[in-house]
């Protein structure tokens, strides 16, 4: 299935979790400052296991940069 | 023994902690009053520096998109200093992606203070008041403490009051700008109606302008790039902390008032008669 991950098109198995877009993105799960947004909607860190995408949604991961 | 005032330094100082420069933010007591933003910085040694020179103990960051490439963090810094992460979402111009923005903040931070900035074009920076005060709503129900950059207009800190925001942050002038404070005046209505601790919050370009922002009664000034993008950002870190320090002093010892004409601080009565 095809995502959009941080803004660009990402191939993912289907029925991958929010746990492997991470991956995908670069980031390690246990980092700290991580969070990740589904369709503008937070997935707890305690749900990226279980929380399986669906092919064409957008996900958000960021994490603390400088700034402000 | 030592004579007593031999370092006026130490005597300033044992004044200072009997009145107490102690301030209460979102129900915690801070001792320091001078926040900063950790934008702007050419390196991360030269922000831990600064940040450590400054004697803050809230620092703000934003969020981004990861970048696997980038190194080091915001946060360790942060921890190794033993400094509040204050999150905000800078960046936002509308109060969905702030509040949006703020959601990820406190899954990223495991904190419910966030720095509202909603703002209304990236030439000025300026706040978008209504966006602003949606936002504000929003996350005041949702259970944040809310910290909002504002527009030096007093109606409009009032009604951030109202909303149940835990401090009001009007700017100096715009972010960046180093124009220090464009209309003290408001600034000091702001001051003066305010039951909620006022943060002057962007537009300091040097020591006097922070000093001045406590002279005018400010609780506290959060700034950024003054230091950041000073040619020795560690030394005027510390220009800050003595500012803050120094404006919140003479605001509590009471300045005299201001007269056309001069008053002789010395008596005639006296005076000899050298011919």
């Amino acid at each position: 299935m095809l995502i959009q991950l941080n803004g660009r098109p990402a191939e993912l198995p289907d029925g991958a979790s929010v746990a492997e877009a991470i991956a995908a993105a670069g980031a390690e799960h246990d980092q700290r400052g991580l969070a990740v947004a589904v369709e503008g909607e937070v997935v707890p860190r305690g749900e990226w296991e279980a929380t399986d995408l669906r092919d064409g949604q957008a996900v958000e991961v960021v994490r603390a940069i400088q700034g402000g | 023994m030592a004579e007593a005032g031999a370092d006026p330094d130490a005597r300033g100082r044992e004044a200072e902690q009997a009145s107490g420069s102690s301030f209460e933010l979102g129900g915690r007591t801070w001792g320091s009053r001078l926040i900063v933003g950790s934008g702007g910085f050419r390196s991360l040694e030269v922000f831990e520096s600064a940040l450590e020179a400054s004697g803050t103990e809230i620092v703000t960051v934003a969020l981004r998109r990861i970048d696997p490439l980038s190194e080091g963090s915001v946060l360790d810094v942060a921890e190794r200093l033993g400094v509040f992460v204050l999150p905000n979402t800078a960046g936002c111009y509308t109060a969905r992606d702030a509040v949006r923005t703020a959601r990820l903040a406190r899954e990223a931070f495991e904190t419910e203070w966030i720095k509202l900035e909603v703002i209304g074009d990236d030439r000025t920076l300026f706040p978008d008041a209504v966006e602003l005060v949606d936002a504000a709503e929003t996350l005041v129900d949702d259970g944040f403490t809310v910290l909002p950059y504002t527009n030096d207009d007093p109606i409009l800190a009032r009604r951030l009051e109202e909303i149940g925001c835990a401090a009001v942050m009007p700017l100096g002038s715009p972010i960046g700008s180093g124009m220090g404070i464009r209309n003290p005046y408001n600034i000091e209505i702001i001051v003066e109606q305010s039951r909620v601790p006022v943060i002057l919050d962007a537009g300091i370009g040097t020591a006097s302008e922070a000093a001045l922002a406590m002279e005018l009664g400010c609780d506290g000034v959060l700034l950024a790039s003054a230091v950041a993008r000073a040619q020795d950002p560690t030394r005027m870190a510390v220009a800050m902390r003595r500012a803050v320090e120094a404006g919140y002093g003479a605001r509590r010892a009471g300045r005299i008032a201001r007269k056309l004409h001069a008053e002789p601080s010395t008596p005639d009565a006296g005076m000899p008669d050298l011919g």
